[in-house]
């Protein structure tokens, strides 16, 4: 049964694998265009912060944006797995927040993120 | 762009009574505040969440005083885009109203300038580039809305984010229809 474990990870780890490969940064960018663009763009501060160079940035540090001191004083990074769980549920993710907007649909968290990961 | 339907103008009055309703509303809400602790974190949730619709209605209003100073809005597109900015300073005021009902303080505008940098008012050369500026604001501000509905502990509060989304979509089809564009397919377009 114990010999079974490592073969179980690789298999989480190859579906996780798949599952990233597999997101789609085109659909991505439709949804974000669609749900986010309300109060984000890509290179300015809106009601929300800019996105760009957002992948493998400390939370809370986009120039110029007045962040929540939760969102300032946490110490994410983020990546697929942290923006993730950020679009899953941000106040579970940092509370105290101030974004009441959530992306339900992993899937469609998977494409934004990917979207997201090109905006550089 | 004679497509477009101008709807008379509400009077300040009968925008005054509306808020009264609203705020009567927003009141029982913060009946809640009296039951403890809890209940005053949730509301501070729910004041968060409003600031952020705030700051959405101040970039409304700026986008529509950026568009009709820019001298390429025609009548009547130019009287409707007056009319959309005079909702847009009526969800505000009420907003801010519920804001500080609720006990917090209602975020402030930005200035012109600031709202002109960031929505690139200075790339607009048309009358449609005006309205695609506008169609783009008001449908995500339809979807921001749509979106936070869940998010907000109390239910008045959540049937005022749906009011204020159906005002956006107004704005959006006729913009949309301004725009020469064909009504979205199938149903359910918003929020998704």
């Amino acid at each position: 049964m114990r010999k079974s474990l490592p073969w179980a990870c690789a298999a989480v780890l190859a579906v996780q694998a798949s599952f990233s490969s597999g997101a789609d940064g085109a659909r991505g960018r439709q949804l974000y265009e669609s749900r986010c663009i309300g109060c984000h763009s890509i290179e300015d501060n809106r009601a929300g912060p800019a996105h760009k160079g957002v992948f493998g940035r400390k939370a809370g540090m986009a120039k110029g944006f007045d962040y929540s001191p939760a969102l300032k004083s946490s110490k994410l990074i983020w990546n697929e797995r942290t923006l993730d769980r950020w679009l899953a549920n941000p106040e579970a993710t940092i509370p105290g927040q101030k974004m009441g907007f959530s992306v339900p649909d992993s899937l469609d968290r998977a494409d934004i993120i990917e979207y997201l990961r090109t905006a550089r | 762009m004679n497509q477009v339907i101008v709807p008379g103008r509400r009077g300040f009055l009968g925008g005054t009574a509306k808020l009264s309703a609203v705020a009567i509303a927003m009141l029982a809400g913060k009946e809640a505040l009296a039951a403890g602790h809890a209940a005053a974190q949730m509301d501070s949730k729910d004041v968060d969440i409003l600031n952020v619709a705030l700051g959405l209605e101040w970039e409304g209003i700026n986008a529509y005083t950026l568009g009709a100073q820019s001298g390429l809005l025609q009548k009547p597109v130019l009287d409707t885009a007056v009319r959309f900015q005079a909702d847009h300073k009526e969800h505000a005021d009420t907003l801010a109203g519920a804001i500080r009902k609720l006990g917090g303080k209602p975020v402030e505008p930005k200035s012109l300038n600031d709202y002109a940098r960031a929505l690139k008012a200075d790339t607009l050369k048309s009358q449609a580039d005006v309205l695609n500026l506008a169609a783009r604001l008001e449908l995500g501000a339809t979807n921001a809305y749509l979106g936070v509905i869940p998010a907000f502990k109390s239910p008045a509060l959540a049937q005022v984010a749906a009011r204020l989304a159906a005002d956006e979509v107004m704005h959006w089809t006729i913009l949309n229809s301004a725009l020469g564009r064909p009504l979205p397919a199938g149903g359910m377009p918003f929020g998704a």
